[in-house]
């Protein structure tokens, strides 16, 4: 196991599929958490997520067995049963009510489950990357960047000039809040230049680092 | 900070690459996968149980039906999700961007994506409807007839694709499709099955127990078909003009 030709077996030849899943999920991962724009993290997002689909449709192959759709000798329900007379594999198929398939004839089959889950998981993946997308086209709208160390500068200079203070208003009486509070959108509407959605930045701000994870 | 995210990125890889050895090897018929008792179960009781022949489908549709409804839910959410952040994001509503010129759409494009379309819609009614006998099914339907409108939108404007398909009615289509997704469950369910248990439709379909399956997925599928189109539409439409809904790509 320790040799290198053993090693060297184990992951290119025999599991070059594992290989390959590995490889992707890392350029992923690493565009994920190295890269400073949040469209390349998306990026990094999808090529991760075709690594996992890669990785379960590759489960799913097995030796010496065709896709997971019935041939028509084997269909329990089919017509073409009856046709084949010739056909070795008949036996199966004269008797009247729908017999489940034998064992030997199971292993004909893929697996159809991995198929199933993966049809599912790329068109989700696909809304979800256009949810994505469309956060990120917002972030742009209201900050003008989508680099991620410009955003944390951005996001730290707004908190500077919106906080009064948060301390404050937490120690003061519930109706002084209300005040303060008020001040602050008005105050934040008199200098429209700098954004005009203050009460969406926050909202903005606690959904971006989940995207990052 | 990149040198950093080298140190996890290794780890992880090295982890899973020694975890790899204890996997099965490629293709191999006696491994977890394909020896389990849920996957022999459904090859072998598939073609008893319904008339589908195509097990994904009845996998699909019928014994995980469930779970691809709100699959199916999730799809409609994150199409609704996109619609509410870009919806008032007019900013830029009177400004030009740079890739938007006023050139007229292109006659050889216009006139092969005319021929192209109702190929494209045909063959998605096609993969819906043959999705029990042959690789196919509401989603992959679904994408094709979405990518048919996407096409338009592509060769025109956008505005000549929302004529055809706005905005508004997207929703309802993709809300329908859930409608009906649910619906046929709780019909099965009324009539003294479990919620999304098709064989019980017998009661009101002329034919048999598996047969009503047959025609329950089929509608099932044809209820996923209309959600992922409206979406995959409703995205791009949006993403690519941030919201405005005017000129596009």
């Amino acid at each position: 196991m320790f040799e290198e030709g053993a090693i060297f077996n184990e992951l290119l030849l025999e599991r070059l599929n594992y290989f390959i899943y590995v490889i992707l999920l890392l350029i992923g991962l690493y565009a994920m958490i190295s890269k400073n724009n949040l469209i390349k993290k998306l990026i990094g997002m999808s090529i991760f997520q075709t690594a996992i689909i890669l990785f379960f449709v590759s489960l799913g192959v097995k030796e010496g067995a065709t896709v997971p759709i019935y041939k028509a000798e084997h269909d329990p329900h089919g017509h073409a049963v009856s046709h084949d007379a010739n056909d070795t594999e008949v036996d199966a198929g004269v008797v009247h009510s729908p017999q489940a398939l034998k064992q030997g004839q199971v292993a004909q089959y893929a697996n159809p489950l991995p198929h199933v889950l993966m049809l599912t998981a790329i068109v989700v993946g696909v809304a979800t990357l256009g949810l994505a997308l469309a956060l990120t086209q917002r972030i742009f709208q209201g900050y003008g960047t989508v680099e991620e160390d410009e955003l944390l500068v951005k996001l730290e200079r707004e908190d500077a000039r919106k906080s009064v203070s948060p301390l404050k208003a937490k120690v003061s009486t519930p109706k002084k809040t209300k005040t303060t509070k008020a001040k602050g959108s008005a105050s934040h509407k008199k200098s429209v230049k700098p954004n005009p959605k203050a009460s969406k930045t926050t909202s903005k701000r606690t959904s971006s680092p989940k995207k990052k994870s | 900070m990149k040198k950093i995210a080298l140190i996890p990125v290794v780890a992880i890889g090295l982890l899973l690459l020694y975890a790899a050895q204890d996997f099965p090897e490629w293709g191999d018929p006696a491994s977890p996968a394909s020896s389990s008792p849920v996957s022999s179960h459904f090859i072998s009781k598939t073609g008893v149980d319904t008339e589908v022949p195509n097990m994904v489908t009845a996998v699909l549709a019928d014994y995980r039906g469930f779970d691809t409804m709100f699959e199916t839910v999730v799809v409609f959410i994150a199409g609704l999700a996109v619609l509410a952040i870009l919806k008032n994001s007019r900013r830029g509503r009177g400004t030009r961007k740079d890739h938007e010129v006023d050139a007229e759409p292109d006659l050889i494009v216009t006139n092969t994506v005319r021929l192209i379309v109702p190929v494209i819609q045909i063959f998605a009614f096609y993969v819906l409807a043959h999705g029990h006998v042959s690789p196919g099914g509401g989603f992959q339907g679904g994408v094709a007839m979405g990518a048919s409108f996407i096409l338009i939108a592509l060769a025109w404007d956008l505005d000549v694709a929302l004529v055809r398909f706005p905005l508004s009615r997207c929703v309802v289509v993709a809300g329908l499709g859930i409608v009906i997704y649910g619906g046929i469950g709780l019909i099965s369910m009324f009539f003294g099955g479990e919620f999304l248990d098709y064989a019980e439709l017998e009661k009101v379909l002329p034919v048999s127990r598996e047969m009503a399956r047959y025609y329950a997925m089929l509608g099932v599928e044809v209820g996923v078909g209309f959600t992922v189109t409206a979406i995959m539409f409703a995205l791009y439409a949006n993403l690519s003009t941030e919201g405005r809904l005017k000129g596009g790509l």
